[in-house]
C-alpha cells in the first residue's frame, strides 16, 4: 500500500486499515492465484476477441485498431501520392494540355486535404495507439471503445472525400478553402460542402483520439515509470495530443461556419454583409500552423526511438528534448498570422510573428543537436531505420532553414505561395514526417507482425526515396524563385521553368517507385520475412518486453520500471506486479506524475456500439451537406446509439476473483 | 551531401540566362532590391547553419569506427554526458538563438525600409481583381485625366506607385516578382502595395492566391517606361477609340455595338458602355489575350472570341455564336484600337 504523504494531521491511520480490511471482508476476497502458461491461457480467454465479421467490427484492442490506423492511412498516402503523380505529369511540361483545369484543381485539393487530414495525422495516431500502451507496459488504452468510434469516424470521412471524388463531386477549392472562393456564391455545387464535412469527421476522430493518448499516456504507466522516465516517443505523443485537443476546435468553429454559411445562409464571411473573410484565414492558420507541429512532434519521437536503440546510448540530454517539445507544442500557436503576411494586416504587427516564428527553430535546433550528440557519442549501427534518420536530420534541416526564410516578412512577400514554399513545407513534412514514419515502421514491423523486413531491400528503397525526393523537391525552390506561382494547373514556356519542372517529375516517380518498394518489401515480409526475435534491435523499451506480436492481453505481468531504459538495465530480469484480476479485464491505473500504483480500473467490453455510433454520427454529418434538418432529426439515431454505448452493463458477480 | 550554396549555384546560374521577365532575380524595383540583399544575407547564414548540422552528422558517423564493440549498450553512462557535449549544447543553443536574433532584426529594418521607401507616391492606380483579369484605373482628382484599362499597366521608371489593391469576387494576390513583393486583393477590404521601378523593362506578373478554376491564367504585363514613354502613353491612353476607317471596322463596330459583347466590354467615346469585362479602348496596344493567356495577335484573337471556353475554359466571357463574317469583322475593329 502506498504512504499518503498528502495526509493531514488527524489521519487516523489506524482507524483508516481498520475501514479497509473490513471492507476487504465483505466485498471479495483473492480467488486462486494464477501462474506461468496457465496465467497466459486465461489471460488469453479473458482478452480474446468477440469472433466473426461482428466480432471484428466490435474490437475494442488498441492493436488491433492501431493496425487498421496505419494500414488505412497507408491506403490514404497511396492515393494521394497518386495524384501527385498526376499532377506532375501535367506540370512535367509547359502548356500542357493533359489534365484540364477543372480537374487539376481537384487534384491538389485533393491531394492536399488526403495527406494532411487523412494520411498525416491519422497515421501517428495509429502508430501511437497500437503502441503507447506497449511502450507503457499495460494492457489497454483509456477509454477503448472510443478509440474505436474514433477510427470508424476517420474511415467514413476517408470514403466520404474519396466516394466524392469519384463521383466527380470532389472538392476544388484547396486543402486551405479560402473564403469567399468556397462560400455560396463562388462554389455553388456539392463539393465544397462535402471537403468541409470530411474535415468534421476528422475533426472528431482526431480529437476522440487524442483524448485516448493522453488519458493512456498520463494514467496507464507501468508503476514506476514516472513522467521523468517515460520514453521520449510517450512525451511526443503526450504533446501532440494536447495540442490536438486545443488546436481542432478551431477548425471545427471555422468549417461548420463556413457550411452553415453554405447551408442555411448566415454571413459569416460575407463582407457585403459585415461578415469576414479573413476571419477564416485567422481561424484556419490557428488550426493550421499546429497541424504541422502535429505531424512534426510524433516524427521527432519515431528519431529518438530510432536514435536511442541504434546508437546503443540514452538520448543525449533527455530533459532538453522534454522541454523542446513541449515549447514547440507552446510556440505553435503564436505564429499563425505568418501564413498571412500577404494579407494586409498591420505591418509592425507582424514582427511579433515573424519573431515568434524564428523562435520555432531553437528548440528543433536543441533536439536535432542532442540526437546528434548522441550519434557522436554513442556507437551508431546503420540499419534500415537509422538510416532513416540520417536522411531526416540532412532533408528536415534544409527545410527548417527555409522555414526561416519564409518567415521574414520580406522574404515572405517574395516567396509566399510559390513553389518556393511548396519546396519548404514539404521539407519539413516528407523529410521531417515521412522519412521518421517509414524508419519507424521498419522499426515496429517485427513487433506488429512477427517477422522482419528484408535490409536489402529496405536499404535500395531508402537510397531511392532520398535521392528520388531531393531531384522532385530541391528543384521546386529554384521553379518558385523563378516565379512560378502554386496551384497552377500550367505555366508559359519561356520563364526559365522548363527545366525545374522537369526534373520535379522525373524524381516524382522515383519516390513513387520507391514507396511502392516498401510496401512490396512490407507485403513480402509479411508473409515470408525472416521470424522476429524477442527484441530485434537491442531496444531499450517495453514493447520489446512481451512476444511478437504481442498476446492480446500484451503482458502477462504488468512490468514495473526503475530506469529510463527499463529492458537494458535490468535485462531479462525486469520486475513486474501481480495481484490483477485475469478472469476480467482490469487495468493498472498510476498516478499522474509518480506512476505510483492507484486504481485497478475495469476495461470496457468489445462493443457494437461505437460502430453503430459512428455510423449514425456518419449519416448525420454526410445528411446535412443537404439539409440542415438533418442535424435534428439525424440527432436521434446518434443519442439513441451514444446512450446504449453508455448504458451500464450488469456488474458480473465474482465471488473469488482470479489473479495472476 | 549537397550543401545549399553549391545545389543553388546552378539555379543562379540558370536564372541569370533568362531575362527575368517574371522572377525574383529581376531586381527592377527597390522592394526586390531589397529582397535580393537580405535573402542573400540569410542563405549565407542558414549556409553555415547547415554545414554545421552536416559537419556534426558526418563526425558522429565517422567516429563509430573508434569501436570495435559495436553492440555494446552504454547505460552507466546516461546521468553523466560528456562535458564537451554539454558545453556543445549550451553553445549551439547560443548560436541558433544568436543567429536568428540577428536574422530577425535584420528582417526587421529591412521591412521598416520597404515600408519607407514609397512613403510619398507620385501615381495611384487602383487595380481590381476579378476571375480573372485585372481591372486598372490610374487615379487622378480631374475626371478627365482618369485612365481606364485592364491587364497591363504603365509606370514611369524611378516614380514611387502606390496602387490601391481591392477585389470584386474572390481573394487574388497582386504578384510582380522582377519588381517587388505580392499583397493579396480581398473583397470587402482595401490594401495596397508601393513600387519603386528601378529599370525599364517589360515585366510580367501573375495571381498568386487560389482564386478557382483559371487561376494559372490570371497574369498581367507592366511595362516600366522612361518618363517621356510614358506621358505619351498616357495621353494617347486618354483620348477616345478610334472612328473604324474601313467598312469591315465599321461592321465589326456595328456587331459589337448591337450584340452582347456591350453588355460587358467599355469602348470609350462610344456607346458600347458595359462596365463588367475588360476595358476595349485601347485594346490592341496591350501585348497580352485573356489576361496573359494568349499573346496579341489576330490569329489569336479570333480564336478567342470564336471560342473562349476553349481557349481559357471556366473564363466568364460566354461563347457567342457567330457568322465567320461578323467574326472577321470584330477582329477586324478590335485590331484598330491602338
Amino acid at each position: 500500500m502506498i504512504e499518503r504523504a498528502w495526509g493531514d494531521g488527524n489521519y487516523d491511520r489506524e482507524a483508516d486499515e481498520e475501514r479497509l480490511a473490513k471492507e476487504r471482508r465483505t466485498i471479495s476476497r483473492d480467488g486462486p492465484k494464477l501462474t506461468g502458461a496457465k496465467l497466459e491461457a486465461r489471460l488469453a480467454r479473458t482478452w480474446a476477441r468477440p469472433p466473426g465479421f461482428l466480432g471484428w467490427l466490435a474490437t475494442v484492442d488498441h492493436k488491433e485498431i492501431g493496425r487498421r490506423y496505419i494500414v488505412t492511412a497507408l491506403v490514404f498516402l497511396a492515393l494521394g501520392g497518386v495524384l501527385a503523380l498526376l499532377m506532375r505529369l501535367q506540370l512535367a511540361l509547359p502548356e500542357s494540355g493533359l489534365i484540364s483545369a477543372a480537374r487539376f484543381n481537384e487534384l491538389f485539393t485533393m491531394h492536399g486535404s488526403t495527406m494532411m487530414f487523412l494520411f498525416a495525422v491519422p497515421v501517428m495516431e495509429g502508430v501511437a495507439v497500437y503502441i503507447i500502451p506497449l511502450m507503457l507496459g499495460t494492457r489497454a488504452t483509456g477509454f477503448p471503445r472510443l478509440n474505436s468510434f474514433s477510427y470508424y469516424m476517420y474511415l467514413f470521412g476517408g470514403l466520404l472525400l474519396w466516394v466524392a471524388f469519384a463521383l466527380n463531386i470532389g472538392p476544388d477549392i484547396g486543402w486551405f478553402a479560402y473564403v469567399p472562393l468556397s462560400g455560396p456564391e463562388f462554389s455553388p455545387g456539392k463539393r465544397a460542402d462535402i471537403w468541409a464535412q470530411m474535415i468534421t469527421f476528422t475533426e472528431v476522430s482526431a480529437l476522440a483520439a487524442a483524448v485516448v493518448l493522453v488519458c493512456t499516456i498520463l494514467k496507464t504507466r507501468a508503476p514506476g515509470m514516472t513522467l521523468a522516465r517515460m520514453p521520449l516517443f510517450a512525451w511526443a505523443m503526450l504533446v501532440t495530443s494536447v495540442m490536438i485537443i486545443l488546436a481542432m476546435p478551431s477548425i471545427a468553429l471555422c468549417s461548420s461556419m463556413l457550411i452553415s454559411d453554405r447551408l442555411v445562409g448566415t454571413q459569416f464571411y460575407n463582407s457585403f454583409e459585415h461578415g469576414d473573410a479573413l476571419l477564416w484565414q485567422h481561424l484556419f492558420w490557428f488550426f493550421g500552423h499546429p497541424e504541422v507541429y502535429i505531424i512534426f512532434l510524433p516524427a521527432t519521437g519515431f528519431v529518438s526511438v530510432i536514435t536511442e536503440t541504434f546508437c546503443r546510448r540514452p538520448v543525449f540530454a533527455y530533459p532538453v528534448v522534454v522541454l523542446a517539445l513541449i515549447s514547440t507544442g507552446i510556440l505553435a500557436f503564436g505564429l499563425w498570422v505568418h501564413h498571412m503576411f500577404a494579407t494586409g494586416l498591420p505591418r509592425v504587427g507582424y514582427s511579433f510573428y515573424t519573431a515568434a516564428s524564428m523562435s520555432v527553430a531553437i528548440p528543433t535546433g536543441l533536439q536535432i543537436f542532442c540526437w546528434l550528440a548522441t550519434m557522436w557519442d554513442g556507437r551508431p549501427r546503420f540499419q534500415v531505420p537509422m538510416l532513416y534518420v540520417v536522411g531526416f536530420i540532412v532533408t528536415f534541416v534544409i527545410g527548417g532553414l527555409t522555414g526561416v526564410m519564409v518567415a521574414a516578412v520580406p522574404l515572405d512577400l517574395q516567396l509566399h505561395d510559390t513553389y518556393f514554399v511548396v519546396a519548404h513545407f514539404h521539407y519539413v513534412l516528407i523529410g521531417g514526417a515521412v522519412f521518421p514514419l517509414l524508419g519507424i515502421l521498419t522499426y515496429w514491423f517485427p513487433k506488429i507482425t512477427g517477422r522482419m523486413m528484408s535490409e536489402t531491400l529496405g536499404k535500395i528503397g531508402f537510397w531511392m526515396i532520398f535521392l528520388g525526393f531531393q531531384l522532385t523537391f530541391f528543384p521546386m525552390h529554384w521553379s518558385g524563385l523563378l516565379g512560378m506561382p502554386r496551384r497552377v494547373y500550367t505555366y508559359p514556356a519561356g520563364l526559365g521553368l522548363e527545366l525545374p519542372n522537369l526534373l520535379s517529375s522525373i524524381g516524382a516517380f522515383v519516390v513513387a517507385m520507391a514507396v511502392l518498394l516498401f510496401v512490396l518489401n512490407g507485403l513480402w515480409s509479411y508473409f515470408r520475412g525472416a521470424p522476429a526475435p524477442p527484441n530485434p534491435w537491442g531496444a531499450s523499451t517495453l514493447e520489446w518486453a512481451t512476444p511478437s506480436p504481442p498476446p492480446d492481453y500484451n503482458f502477462a505481468h504488468i512490468p514495473v520500471v526503475e530506469s529510463r531504459t527499463p529492458l537494458w538495465d535490468t535485462k531479462d530480469k525486469l520486475p513486474v506486479v501481480t495481484g490483477l484480476r485475469v478472469d476480467d479485464k482490469e487495468l493498472l491505473l498510476t498516478t499522474v506524475v509518480a506512476a505510483a500504483p492507484d486504481l485497478r480500473e475495469p476495461v470496457p467490453e468489445p462493443s457494437l456500439w461505437p460502430f453503430i455510433a459512428a455510423c449514425a454520427t456518419g449519416i448525420l454529418f454526410v445528411a446535412s451537406i443537404f439539409s440542415p434538418w438533418a442535424i435534428v432529426f439525424g440527432a436521434i439515431p446518434t443519442a439513441i446509439a451514444m446512450a446504449a454505448w453508455f448504458w451500464p452493463s450488469q456488474v458480473k458477480r465474482h465471488p473469488e476473483p482470479v489473479i495472476g | 551531401m549537397k550543401l545549399a550554396t553549391l545545389a543553388f549555384l546552378p539555379a543562379l546560374l540558370g536564372a541569370c540566362s533568362y531575362q527575368h521577365y517574371q522572377s525574383v532575380f529581376g531586381n527592377a524595383g527597390t522592394d526586390d532590391h531589397q529582397f535580393l540583399t537580405l535573402f542573400a544575407i540569410f542563405m549565407a547564414v542558414c549556409t553555415v547553419m547547415y554545414v554545421a548540422v552536416i559537419a556534426f552528422l558526418i563526425v558522429g558517423i565517422l567516429r563509430r569506427r573508434r569501436a570495435g564493440e559495436a553492440n555494446v549498450v552504454e547505460t552507466g553512462r546516461h546521468h553523466r554526458a560528456h562535458p564537451l557535449m554539454r558545453a556543445g549544447l549550451i553553445g549551439w543553443g547560443a548560436v541558433v538563438s544568436i543567429g536568428l536574433m540577428a536574422l530577425a532584426i535584420t528582417s526587421f529594418f529591412t521591412d521598416r525600409s520597404m515600408a519607407q521607401s514609397a512613403a510619398h507616391p507620385r501615381l495611384s492606380i487602383t487595380v481590381t481583381g476579378n476571375q480573372w483579369w485585372w481591372d486598372a484605373v490610374y487615379n487622378s482628382a480631374d475626371a478627365s485625366q482618369t485612365l481606364h484599362t485592364a491587364n497591363e499597366l504603365h509606370i514611369p521608371v524611378g516614380v514611387p506607385t502606390r496602387i490601391i489593391l481591392r477585389s470584386n469576387d474572390v481573394i487574388h494576390s497582386f504578384w510582380l516578382p522582377s519588381l517587388a513583393g505580392k499583397q493579396d486583393l480581398i473583397p470587402g477590404r482595401e490594401t495596397d502595395i508601393s513600387i519603386v521601378p528601378k529599370k525599364t523593362g517589360i515585366y510580367r506578373g501573375q495571381c498568386a492566391e487560389y482564386c478557382g478554376a483559371q487561376h494559372a491564367n490570371m497574369a498581367f504585363v507592366v511595362n516600366v517606361d522612361n518618363y517621356p514613354d510614358f506621358i505619351n502613353w498616357w495621353r494617347q491612353q486618354l483620348q477616345p477609340a478610334p472612328a473604324p476607317a474601313t467598312p469591315l471596322a465599321q461592321a465589326g463596330f456595328d456587331y459589337i455595338a448591337q450584340h452582347q459583347c456591350s453588355m460587358c466590354h467599355n469602348i470609350a467615346g462610344t456607346p458600347v458602355g458595359g462596365q463588367v469585362g475588360p476595358d476595349l479602348t485601347h485594346f490592341a496596344s496591350r501585348r497580352t489575350l485573356a489576361a496573359g493567356t494568349l499573346p496579341m495577335s489576330v490569329g489569336n484573337l479570333h480564336d478567342w472570341i470564336a471560342d473562349p471556353q476553349s481557349v481559357k475554359p471556366g473564363t466568364k466571357m460566354p461563347k457567342i455564336p457567330m457568322e465567320e463574317t461578323d467574326l472577321r469583322a470584330v477582329v477586324a475593329y478590335l485590331e484598330t484600337l491602338k
